[in-house]
């Protein structure tokens, strides 16, 4: 393996913007953005030149690793803190610098106004520098502490307005439902370690050729389990929609492009462990297949600009899933539509926020309509992003869409079909619900109030909507020409094997999945485009919508299953707690202090008596020794 | 008849030298210095001829093992690490020391009297605790490297009488800290002939009084065992009135609440080093092969300091008995390395006595900074919601709590840790399991001060957080980064002091 000293500027550079603008506070004020957003900018240089060092080098010489310190060395257990650059991870890390320093540069106009824009950069920057730290950790206990840095840094760029106790209370949803994944990752850590003796990438793969399948299915399933908390899947899905709580910026980068997708890195990295273990690799694309309609349904739903993207998220998210469960056939897929997915969901995001920044705030599309021609640039570069999600060729969105639903379909027998045909469902119903809403955005009819005044953003704001714009035009060309990315990713997830048995011919499934979006557009137009769309939502709707609305009851099934039973026996447990040991402890307490105040009788003050007590001890001291003596 | 001139090793005793000479020069300015440059002065005389000693000690770091001054004096790698924390901690003392709202103006004058009067309106400030200091930080460097029981008893009064003089030169509650010097020195006085009486017996038993000469009259075993056990009895009684150890330890709270806090701060820091290093040394060195006969008592007296200090510190008031109880506590810690005898039983205590008199000092510079109108305030209830008002100088007390009460990530738990671990190694269960058990107890009390300092609410009654001198600040600082580091990486430390922690016999 070839060794490197340079990866670590990668992480240090924004990792240093960070600390620079938490410790100078006020003082970095006027210089803090710009500060940041060049140092977001140079660890993206640094990914580019690491990208045409490794292109230089042959096939098998690509990774590189950089080892920083001994970090733990106790007994058998010994970890470095090293890092890692291979064909995967240098992909994330372009995604993450690139599509970071983007919203850094969007930042700068949306968060002007913001009096504490500073302290916003400085957590962008310490994001940046965990999620860098998560692709690149070289074993998975590096990569926790980046995964615990993410999940830190979402935290606080949630709840960056916290003074609003809505997004308080949102920010600590994420915070908590998070730590049910991250459990589930430190499990997996422990099983490794406890059966394989090793968490390093290369020490696990290694040791998964001989190790019991009882040990990788454990593994297996506790990474799955990591991965839906982090990555808002079934069924640690409810806190995405809450998230929205945070600046719109926040909701691109970390809620749409690249924390969110740190659970299909996490499934795709193991690919070792998954293929070894093939009932966690079962329930990998069990939960994919359910979010992917879960999160479409959702969208079908909601009114909030923001929700109704969250949603979606949560729904490709759930096709990247399903990808990474379908073993080497499909890990490359599933990145490929995390890649892409990272163009153009925040292209739309920030579209989003563009328009909110026009409508001083408002995120109820119901109160939108026609912004076309009041927002030209948005409209076009969200329009873009538009075709690409819902998977109109040729734009990126097709090609990583249409190769994960040909993969499903060919992943054999009744659940071949069955995956397929969720796949393609969930086609159509993306395609309904982002029609939805470009219709009640940009090309209705107007259902705002006089007093607002929708107009364009500056162009701090629509350069990198723009510059996403093209991504989200060429990028799944450019990945599908001559199977590039297929080919790049090979020597780390595995060889893409042709398959032999084909179910449906690749010709037929593009035709279907079309068919299947132009039903989904067709619906969408006529019901919303054709007719009139009231300004609040309606309430005689079918109980479908409204359980819909409401997240398919999410939070009611985890109010129920998870915080009443959880809060009954907190309840019963603190009542033991105070009983039980607090009454031991308090005894003790009262006892030990009823002996000392005994004992400070003793200290009378007055020198004779405490001469006499040097006697008595040396008395009883002589005695003693006598008495063992003899 | 021939006389041989004795040979002196004056490279090896250079650091005491360096102090008395320091000492001298401070009786000469307090008797001809103009009154205005006097403190200034004194100041600088005593932290340079403290800063000098370090160094010239420095300097013979790797002329370990040897013996000087005829014999009279072991220079090894053990008395190097005691003298160069006994100078370290000196050095931190002084500039709390130099902080002179703490001190008298006059202190022959008869607390209430005319002479008092006059004096406080002069203006006058005392400044022969200077010299006062260098005196005792002398002895205290004697007294872990003297090699026999003459030397050890002069380094032992050395060190002793100007910190009776010290502890009543208190500038408030001048009755208190005067009644506190005097008892302090009576009990003194009284232990002090108690180790005499132990050095009778022991040359009776020997008719040596070099630690080796008696050492080998015991591998010997050919005197009479009745003297060795009386000497051995009298003279811990001396050495553990020292430390503060039950029931010898009557004194300490009374002259840890009466000396100024400063010289509290000092005594409890720096004393403790030198004295459980002559104790480490004699017992190690010359007792080690009677251990079956004084072990038992010793295991005894450390259940019983322990257990003793931490129950009845639970009860206390004043932040400054409060602290005298814990100093029994972890005088009790400290003596199961003392029992252990072996390597790491003297590592640990090394370690411990380190970080505890650091620690140690660093709390007492806080409490100076808590005052009203009448000078420093040391009733807990007054302290309560402190961390809302001054949250560094309350999470830096809370620092130093935890400290005391074993906490990870603050150096009291390494020591803790090496020194239980020691004592279970050298098969004292009784010692760990009590040692653990007053820990838990000793936990509930420093954390109370925590809980009262950040969860209840303040009083409004004029106690205020003064801001520190440069020098106060200096001390707070170096000692709780120090208290903090040792916590989190404490391996250089470790082996520095397991490369040097021997006894040369």
């Amino acid at each position: 393996m070839v060794t490197s000293t340079s990866l670590v500027y990668l992480i240090a550079l924004p990792l240093f913007g960070s600390a620079i603008l938490l410790l100078a506070g006020r003082r970095s004020d006027k210089w803090g953005h710009l500060l940041a957003t060049a140092l977001s900018a140079s660890s993206f240089g640094v990914g580019l030149y690491q990208l045409s060092q490794m292109l230089a080098r042959p096939t098998e010489e690509r990774a590189i690793t950089q080892k920083l310190f001994s970090w733990i060395n106790v007994g058998t257990f010994n970890v470095d803190a090293g890092l890692l650059l291979d064909q995967l991870s240098i992909c994330f890390v372009l995604l993450i610098t690139g599509v970071g320093t983007l919203i850094h540069i969007y930042s700068i106009s949306y968060m002007s106004h913001d009096e504490n824009r500073r302290r916003f950069f400085a957590f962008l920057n310490l994001f940046i520098a965990a999620m860098l730290l998560l692709v690149l950790g070289d074993s998975y206990l590096n990569l926790y502490v980046g995964w615990e840095g993410v999940g830190l840094a979402s935290y606080l760029l949630i709840g960056f307005w916290n003074q609003k106790p809505a997004y308080a209370t949102a920010s600590k949803k994420a915070f908590v439902m998070n730590r049910v994944g991250d459990m589930g990752l430190s499990f997996a850590i422990m099983i490794a370690f406890a059966t394989l003796g090793t968490v390093s990438f290369s020490g696990v793969q290694e040791a998964s050729h001989t190790a019991s399948k009882a040990a990788l299915t454990g593994i297996g399933i506790m990474l799955l389990v990591a991965a839906t908390g982090k990555s808002a899947q079934f069924p640690l899905q409810a806190w995405l929609g809450d998230a929205m709580a945070g600046p719109t910026p926040v909701s691109a980068l970390i809620h749409a492009a690249t924390m969110v997708t740190a659970g299909v890195y996490l499934i795709v990295r193991s690919n070792f462990i998954f293929d070894a273990a093939p009932t966690a690799q079962l329930l990998v694309v069990i939960v994919g297949a359910i979010t992917l309609m879960f999160g479409a349904l959702v969208g079908t739903a909601k009114d909030d600009i923001k929700k109704a993207l969250a949603a979606s998220t949560m729904s490709q998210i759930g096709y990247m899933v399903l990808g990474a469960g379908l073993g080497p056939a499909g890990y490359a897929f599933a990145i490929m539509h995390l890649l892409t997915h990272g163009f153009f969901k925040a292209g739309m995001f920030l579209g989003a926020g563009s328009v909110m920044h026009g409508m001083n705030d408002q995120v109820d599309m119901r109160r939108y309509g026609a912004l076309r021609k009041f927002m030209p640039i948005t409209f076009a570069t969200f329009g873009l992003g538009y075709l690409a999600i819902i998977g109109v060729p040729p734009f990126a969105g097709f090609y990583s869409k249409d190769a994960i639903i040909e993969t499903a379909f060919n992943a054999g027998g009744v659940k071949g079909i069955l995956l397929g045909s969720t796949a393609l469902l969930g086609a159509a119903i993306t395609a309904f619900y982002m029609t939805r809403v470009m219709v009640l955005t940009f090309t209705s009819k107007e259902r705002w109030e006089d007093d607002q005044h929708p107009h364009e953003s500056p162009l701090l704001m629509w350069l990198p909507m723009a510059i996403l714009a093209i991504g989200s035009v060429t990028t799944g060309f450019l990945f599908t020409r001559g199977h590039a990315l297929v080919n790049w990713l090979a020597p780390v997830v595995g060889e893409h094997a042709e398959d032999e048995k084909v179910l449906l011919q690749p010709v037929v499934v593009s035709a279907l999945a079309l068919l299947a979006v132009v039903i989904g557009v067709a619906i969408a137009i006529r019901k919303y485009q054709l007719s009139d769309v009231e300004k609040v939502a309606p309430q005689n709707v079918s109980f479908f919508t409204r359980i819909a609305r409401k997240d398919l009851m999410q939070d009611s099934f985890n109010e129920a299953v998870f915080m009443k039973p959880g809060q009954t026996l907190t309840a019963l447990l603190v009542q033991g707690d105070e009983k039980v040991v607090d009454g031991a402890v308090r005894g003790v307490g009262t006892m030990a202090l009823g002996a000392g105040s005994a004992l400070r009788k003793t200290q009378t003050g007055f020198a004779r008596s405490y001469a006499a007590l040097i006697l008595i001890g040396a008395i009883v001291l002589i005695a003693g020794i006598w008495v063992v003596t003899q | 008849m021939t006389f041989e001139a004795p040979v002196l090793h004056y490279s090896i005793l250079a650091p005491i030298l360096i102090v008395l000479g320091g000492a001298l020069v401070g009786v000469l300015i307090e008797a001809f210095a103009p009154r205005a440059s006097r403190r200034s002065s004194q100041l600088f005389v005593t932290v340079a001829s403290l800063v000098i000693a370090l160094a010239a000690l420095l300097r013979v770091r790797n002329q370990v093992s040897v013996s000087a001054a005829m014999g009279s004096v072991s220079f090894d790698g053990a008395g190097f690490l005691l003298q160069a924390s006994i100078l370290i901690i000196a050095i931190l003392s002084v500039f709390l020391i130099a902080d002179q709202e703490n001190f008298t103006a006059l202190a022959a004058a008869v607390p209430g009297s005319e002479e008092e009067r006059h004096s406080l309106q002069a203006d006058l400030r005392v400044t022969e605790v200077y010299p006062l200091t260098l005196f005792a930080v002398a002895g205290m460097l004697l007294f872990p490297i003297s090699s026999d029981l003459i030397t050890l008893f002069v380094a032992l009064e050395m060190l002793s009488l100007p910190l009776y003089l010290m502890a009543g030169l208190s500038r408030r509650r001048r009755l208190m800290s005067q009644e506190s010097a005097l008892k302090y020195f009576l009990l003194g006085a009284f232990s002090s002939a108690f180790f005499l009486f132990g050095i009778a017996y022991l040359y009776g038993y020997s008719a040596s009084i070099t630690f080796s000469g008696i050492q080998a009259s015991i591998v010997g075993g050919s005197g009479n065992d009745v003297f060795l056990l009386l000497g051995i009895a009298f003279i811990s009684v001396g050495l553990l009135f020292k430390v503060g150890a039950v029931p010898f330890h009557a004194w300490t709270p009374d002259v840890y609440q009466g000396a100024p806090t400063a010289v509290t701060g000092f005594m409890a820091a720096a004393t403790k080093v030198a004295a459980f290093g002559a104790i480490l040394r004699i017992y190690y060195v010359t007792f080690a092969n009677a251990q079956w006969q004084w072990k038992p008592a010793l295991v005894l007296i450390a259940i019983i300091t322990m257990v003793f200090g931490s129950v009845v510190a639970i009860s206390q008031r004043d932040v400054k008995r409060m602290l005298a109880y814990s100093s029994i506590a972890h005088a009790g810690f400290l003596l199961s390395g003392v029992i252990a005898l072996s390597k790491s039983g003297l590592e640990a205590s090394i370690f411990y006595l380190f970080a505890y008199g650091i620690a140690t000092l660093g709390a007492f510079a806080v409490v100076t900074l808590i005052r009203d109108s009448a000078g420093e305030v040391t009733d807990l209830n007054r302290w309560s919601g402190l961390g809302k008002r001054s949250p560094l100088t309350a999470s830096v007390f809370a620092l130093f709590l935890l400290a005391f009460a074993g906490i990870p990530l603050t150096s009291g738990f390494i020591g803790k840790f090496s020194i239980f671990s020691a004592a279970y190694e050298s098969g004292n269960t009784s010692l760990l399991i009590a040692g653990v058990l007053s820990s838990a107890i000793a936990a509930f009390f420093y954390i109370r001060v925590i809980v009262l300092m950040f969860f209840k609410d303040s009083v409004e009654d004029g106690t205020s957080v003064v801001i520190p001198s440069a020098l106060t600040t200096t001390t707070i600082a170096i000692t709780s980064a120090v208290t903090l580091i040792l916590g989190i990486y404490p391996a250089p430390l470790i082996n520095f002091i397991a490369t040097f922690a021997t006894f040369v016999r």
